[in-house]
């Protein structure tokens, strides 16, 4: 009942807002703006074809990759950026440094150093994607609680056990919302780093359909990263619920009292 | 409770345990030992002094005592007595500026393997994400004790504290005095040779706090571990100890170190409401607000207390 109950509330805007689009395409005819059935029939006659394998699956690779390699990255620095004082400070000003850049100015630096390739994409993704997941671990790690830490000491968990038995799972929730942030970031720098040097990927499409006034299909393509988006983001609350089980519990109870 | 009278009075020696003699002239034990034999955790001259940006606030001056392998003593003292520190320089998460903690003999430099602490927090010194067992098994697995002995001992552990029903629930779906069990269960599984307790029971109600008293009593007659228990309230520590060391208020120093002549087997009801219990209860009420008003022991001045070598 109360999952029907949800499946409504959260269907009742996107509904709301296509009946809104519906009506005010109706009447007028603007070039730019199609209406709801004809972006439909493009929607499935543009990426329910070759385009599904040969655009949206690469990109995709890149940004799963991405963003993989910016979390394990980002939590590997941050463990240790997060354990030794000596090396907070002796990082954080450059670290500020480079969190500052805005990552799509790094493209055409990487086009050149690396190249145009798939591996440019993926560090174009990371150097953006490895900021929240670092920043956040640190706080994380910075966090554990001391009388709990003394606990793990009193029992002799150091080293390596320390940090998978105390550290890690402590700063589980801060890592969390890490990876979080840097979902959407992603999505934009996969999309920034396809539209300028490729051949192929969701950007390069999209502005291949802008720069050919192909506009239904090149707003299909919105549709479709929207789409991405979203789909990301109930994979990633679902593995967090799993994940932070105890953390969601610990927070009710905490709240109930 | 188990009827084992004889595991306890051991530790006391039979003419002061049936000494009748009136509570301020009593069971001081401060006869020396004989040699550190028997001695299983050993402070000597133990000082600390924190440095703060507003100079140094020393906590501790000069503490020397010993407890014998296998006692049950109770440290009791006036709030900022600088308990918790003692109780983390025994413990080895601190470094003591002067003097030394030895466990059998040898000095504490860090966590050492034979001791178990339990805190005040239970809700901050169980891991939130670990279920009762996990917990439980945690220091075990670390110590690479083999699976079948890490489950026998867990089982036991949780089989003695009371919470063989709950091992798959989380630490934080349980009440305050179940957590503190839980802690508890953690310590016995560890099978120390020394348990450390910070004000264990502070946090709990007085109900639960009572069970808790009496569950410590259990434990330790059953494995005969030796026990340092440290709290503020005077009932308990007189309820639980085999002898009560009461300190001063900071710069902290023993005050004075008495032995309770209770019978070993105690129980809540009947216990507190002895003579004895009375008598002794307001001795170290006394003595508690003496150390308030920060009178010192003789031997304080000279550094020294009646124990020392």
């Amino acid at each position: 009942m109360t999952a029907l109950k949800s499946v409504l509330f959260a269907l009742t805007l996107p509904a709301l807002l296509v009946a809104f689009w519906y009506i005010a395409t109706s009447g007028a005819k603007n070039f730019f703006i199609p209406t709801p059935a004809l972006l439909a029939e493009k929607f499935v006659s543009v990426w329910f074809s070759d385009r599904f394998f040969s655009d949206v699956l690469p990109s995709l690779g890149r940004l799963v990759i991405g963003l993989v390699s910016a979390s394990v990255l980002g939590i590997a620095a941050g463990l240790l950026i997060g354990s030794f004082r000596w090396l907070r400070s002796l990082t954080e000003p450059v670290l500020e440094f480079f969190r500052a850049i805005p990552p799509p100015v790094l493209v055409p630096i990487l086009m050149l150093l690396i190249g145009v390739s798939d591996l440019m994409k993926v560090a174009v993704i990371v150097s953006a994607c490895v900021w929240p997941v670092l920043l956040n671990t640190v706080e994380g790690v910075r966090a554990v609680d001391s009388v709990l830490s003394e606990s793990a000491r009193t029992y002799g968990l150091s080293g390596a056990a320390r940090v998978r038995y105390l550290v890690l799972p402590s700063a589980s929730p801060q890592i969390m919302t890490g990876i979080r942030q840097s979902l959407s970031v992603g999505l934009i720098l996969m999309v920034i780093s396809e539209m300028f040097a490729s051949s192929s990927g969701l950007g390069f499409t999209i502005v291949q359909f802008q720069r050919s006034f192909a506009i239904p299909e090149m707003w299909s393509g919105i549709v479709v990263l929207g789409l991405i988006g979203v789909i990301m983001s109930f994979i990633f609350q679902w593995t967090e619920r799993k994940i932070l089980r105890w953390y969601h519990g610990l927070r009710e109870v905490e709240n109930a009292a | 409770m188990q009827l084992e009278p004889n595991l306890a009075a051991t530790n006391v020696p039979d003419e002061i345990r049936n000494a009748d003699t009136p509570c301020d002239k009593a069971m001081h034990a401060t006869e020396p030992l004989p040699s550190s034999e028997g001695v299983m955790l050993s402070v000597r001259g133990l000082k600390k002094v924190y440095q703060t940006d507003g100079g140094d606030n020393e906590a501790v001056r000069n503490l020397t005592f010993d407890v014998r392998a296998g006692e049950l003593v109770c440290l009791v003292g006036p709030s900022g007595s600088g308990k918790t520190t003692l109780l983390k320089c025994i413990s080895g998460l601190m470094a003591p500026t002067a003097g030394a903690v030895l466990l059998d003999g040898k000095p504490v430099s860090g966590p050492p393997k034979k001791m178990a602490v339990v805190f005040q927090e239970y809700g901050r010194s169980l891991f939130p994400w670990m279920r009762v067992r996990e917990n439980v098994e945690l220091p075990l697995k670390n110590q690479r004790v083999p699976k079948a002995e890490r489950t026998r001992l867990v089982n036991e552990a949780l089989e003695a504290v009371g919470l063989s029903h709950v091992p798959r629930s989380f630490p934080w779906q349980l009440s305050g005095g179940m957590q503190q069990r839980v802690a508890i269960a953690r310590a016995i599984a560890y099978q120390p040779e020394v348990l450390l307790m910070d004000e264990p029971f502070a946090a709990v109600d007085a109900q639960t706090r009572a069970d808790l008293e009496d569950l410590i009593r259990v434990v330790w007659k059953k494995l005969g571990v030796t026990v340092l228990f440290v709290t503020h309230d005077i009932d308990e520590s007189v309820y639980l100890g085999e002898r009560v060391i009461i300190l001063s208020s900071s710069p902290t120093v023993v005050q004075e170190d008495i032995v309770i002549d209770l019978p070993a087997d105690r129980d809540q009801l009947n216990t507190r409401s002895t003579p004895r219990f009375a008598e002794l209860r307001h001795h170290v009420y006394k003595q508690i607000q003496l150390a308030k008003k920060g009178h010192r022991p003789a031997s304080a001045s000279a550094g020294k207390d009646a124990r020392s070598d």
